[in-house]
């Protein structure tokens, strides 16, 4: 069988399967729409916690950065699982005693304020659409790569996709397509690492592989990588640092928090059972996550090597120079693979110096002694672009993997984008039908009407995140990183005074979401752009890019928080305390008992 | 001995700093602030450092989420507050 056949029987097959699994699921009254009726178990939850986190971003992306990033990468991973501690520990068994849907409910509540909850929900709404319309161009990219329609096209039927299962399943119906999704994305994800691993270090586990010496050589890859890439102008790759040491520590700082601010996230752990399936369902989904978070890093070393190994013969041996004028992998014996994805634009050759070969390091290298040894081989610049996108879709081609597991990774890659749109598209529809519908404008709503105003804010954030997807108004990386950015800054410090900090005022709550909010957007819009159009940053205004103490914009969000709490204690300090009833309300929901299945009553 | 909402509290706060410390001292500690330092020694093919960051941070994440479930599960009978 073809390799296109095979996709599309992988992608056809688990789409069937998760479409079934949303109508076997049909949701009926309001409280099982949003939270499974409370009756998800603690490792189902985790699992489908673990498929509605892990993005196009984590699954299709992350492994393409840390490769190029090395040890710097590693800040998505610590960031990335590191926020599961904070949420399980500060957060998720909270709010579930706490017994209600939503995060802005949480805030209205404690708060003791509509103002505080629609605050929180214009928060929620940022943060979840930035995220999603990331989400939708992920989509559009995986279906026009691999059903060979244009990317319009892929994100109309990624649209029809989502909007099925989303709004005829309900959260339920979201739970079980989820665990299905995860068992998908993960053996796509896994599957072609163990054979990887396998072939470079003899290890079948790739986590171990990372760790071990290359079949036939006394050297771990690890070194011979950190070799290799020196000898190409790059920095090492167990120690080079994404800007500075102050960067990594604020961006993972920022990465975390984001994580357990996030309100498709938080609002899992409304679906569990009792407050202690709340904390273990945090440890599940990190279990879950951790699977693909482990082995991401393994994935980004051994395709790095085994990209170098490809276009530069000197580089696996010792016998051979890498700056030998044979070294270099001549243009018109590339791989199969080179020449399938040249078609999408993603890898790029230009012959700089005229030989036919492919000479790829870092000309951008300041190193005087390396910059000489490059003129000497007669390289004139790099001449092979790759971008970090296809890492992961192109690891198994680059292998020689069999046709099965190219069409399984498509098929993963389509689960990871999918379920996370779907999960944010929950949080969004019941912010707006449940926060702003039902709290604000119509509070004598019948159960029906919410359900039915649940279901249209669905079908019109899919419309509007599917319009963005194909207009996309930035770079994707730095739309995702605002939702985290948003999340961490105005959320998270939010939930957690309201739990830890009986004083907290609603004066105070509001301040400092709005404070926090403020400050990462005029941080991030300097750089990219008003809401993100291109051509209107104003790094003038702040004195050029990256100006606080070398800050990128991406991980912003921890200052962003830090003024959060600063300016909410500040504004709690000269305002009146809560009333009496709020401050006994926090310490019922410090303590796990007599917590109930949420049920929607206000 | 108290068994008061505050002295569930002050226990539960106590757990919750113990845990956050390690939980800083295995990523931002060992990971970034004193990665450089620690890769001079090597974990089988790994400089530590970097396992620490790529790898084994991770794995301490996880212990720690279950050990906090399993400590606040003992908090709470002890000061019988955990649910029926």
């Amino acid at each position: 069988m073809d390799l296109q056949t095979t996709i599309y029987l992988f992608v056809g097959g688990s789409f069937a399967l998760y479409i079934g699994i949303a109508i076997w699921a049909r949701a009926g009254s309001t409280s099982e729409f949003y939270a499974a009726g409370g009756q998800v178990p603690p490792v189902l939850n985790g699992m489908a916690t673990a498929a509605d986190w892990m993005s196009a971003a984590s699954f299709i992306s992350m492994a393409g950065l840390i490769s190029n990033m090395g040890y710097g990468g590693g800040l998505f991973l610590m960031g990335w699982t590191g926020g599961y501690v904070l949420l399980a520990m500060l957060l998720a068994p909270y709010l579930r005693k706490f017994g209600k849907f939503t995060v802005p409910q949480f805030i209205g509540d404690r708060f003791y304020s509509k103002s505080a909850s629609t605050v929180a929900v214009l928060c929620l709404l940022v943060a979840s659409l930035t995220y999603i319309i990331g989400q939708m161009t992920g989509v559009g990219v995986a279906f026009s790569r691999f059903l060979g329609v244009s990317k319009e096209v892929g994100i109309y039927v990624g649209m029809g996709i989502v909007f099925a299962y989303a709004v005829f399943g309900g959260m339920k119906g979201i739970t079980y397509t989820q665990v299905a999704q995860y068992c998908v994305l993960i053996m796509a994800y896994v599957i072609p690492a163990i054979f990887i691993s396998m072939h470079i270090t003899g290890n079948p586990i790739p986590q171990l592989g990372l760790g071990s010496n290359l079949v036939g050589q006394d050297i771990s890859l690890l070194a011979k990588l950190d070799t290799v890439v020196t000898e190409l102008g790059f920095g090492k790759y167990t120690t080079s640092l994404p800007g500075s040491t102050l960067n990594m520590f604020v961006y993972t700082m920022s990465l975390m928090i984001g994580t357990a601010g996030l309100p498709h996230v938080i609002m899992r752990f409304f679906t569990v059972p009792s407050v202690a399936a709340a904390r273990s369902s945090a440890g599940w989904a990190l279990v879950f996550i951790a699977i693909l978070y482990t082995t991401a890093p393994a994935v980004a070393a051994m395709a790095k090597f085994n990209l170098i190994g490809t276009v530069n013969t000197g580089a696996m041996t010792a016998e051979k120079s890498i700056y030998a004028p044979d070294a270099a992998l001549e243009y018109a014996k590339r791989p199969d693979w080179m020449n399938r994805w040249e078609k999408t634009g993603l890898l790029k050759f230009t012959d700089k110096n005229g030989d036919g070969r492919i000479n790829y390091y870092n000309d951008k290298s300041k190193d005087p002694a390396f910059l000489a040894k490059a003129e000497q081989a007669g390289w004139k610049g790099n001449e092979l672009t790759v971008n970090a996108d296809i890492i992961v879709l192109a690891n198994p081609e680059i292998a020689l993997l069999p046709n099965w597991v190219i069409a399984l990774v498509a098929a993963g890659g389509l689960a990871a984008a999918l379920s996370t749109a779907a999960g944010l598209l929950m949080a969004i529809s019941s912010a707006i039908s449940h926060d702003l519908v039902k709290n604000v404008f119509v509070p004598d709503i019948s159960e029906k009407g919410e359900l039915l105003t649940g279901k249209i804010a669905m079908a019109a954030s899919i419309v509007v995140a599917g319009y963005l997807g194909l207009n996309p108004p930035g770079f994707a990386a730095g739309t995702v990183a605002l939702a985290f950015g948003i999340a961490a800054s105005s959320l998270f410090p939010a939930i957690m005074m309201g739990i830890f900090s009986k004083k907290m005022n609603k004066e105070g709550a509001m301040a400092g979401m709005l404070a926090g909010l403020f400050v990462t957007l005029f941080y991030v819009f300097a750089h990219k752009g008003l809401f993100f159009i291109k051509g209107t940053g104003y790094l003038d205004l702040i004195g050029g890019a990256n100006s606080f103490f070398g800050i990128t914009p991406e991980a912003f969000g921890a200052i962003g928080a830090l003024v959060n709490f600063g300016v909410a204690f500040a504004v709690d300090k000269v305002t009146k305390e809560p009333p009496e009833h709020i401050q006994a309300m926090v310490e019922a929901v410090r303590v796990p008992r007599g917590s109930k299945a949420v049920d929607g009553a206000h | 001995m108290d068994k008061s909402a505050s002295a569930y509290w002050s226990a539960t706060l106590g757990l919750l700093t113990k845990i956050l410390i390690i939980w800083f001292l295995v990523s931002f500690g060992a990971g970034i602030l004193f990665a450089s330092m620690l890769n001079g020694i090597s974990l089988g093919g790994y400089p530590l450092g970097f396992w620490f960051a790529q790898q084994g941070s991770m794995y301490i994440f996880i212990a720690l989420i279950f050990w906090y479930g399993k400590k606040m599960g003992e908090i709470d009978r002890e000061f019988d507050v955990h649910e029926e």
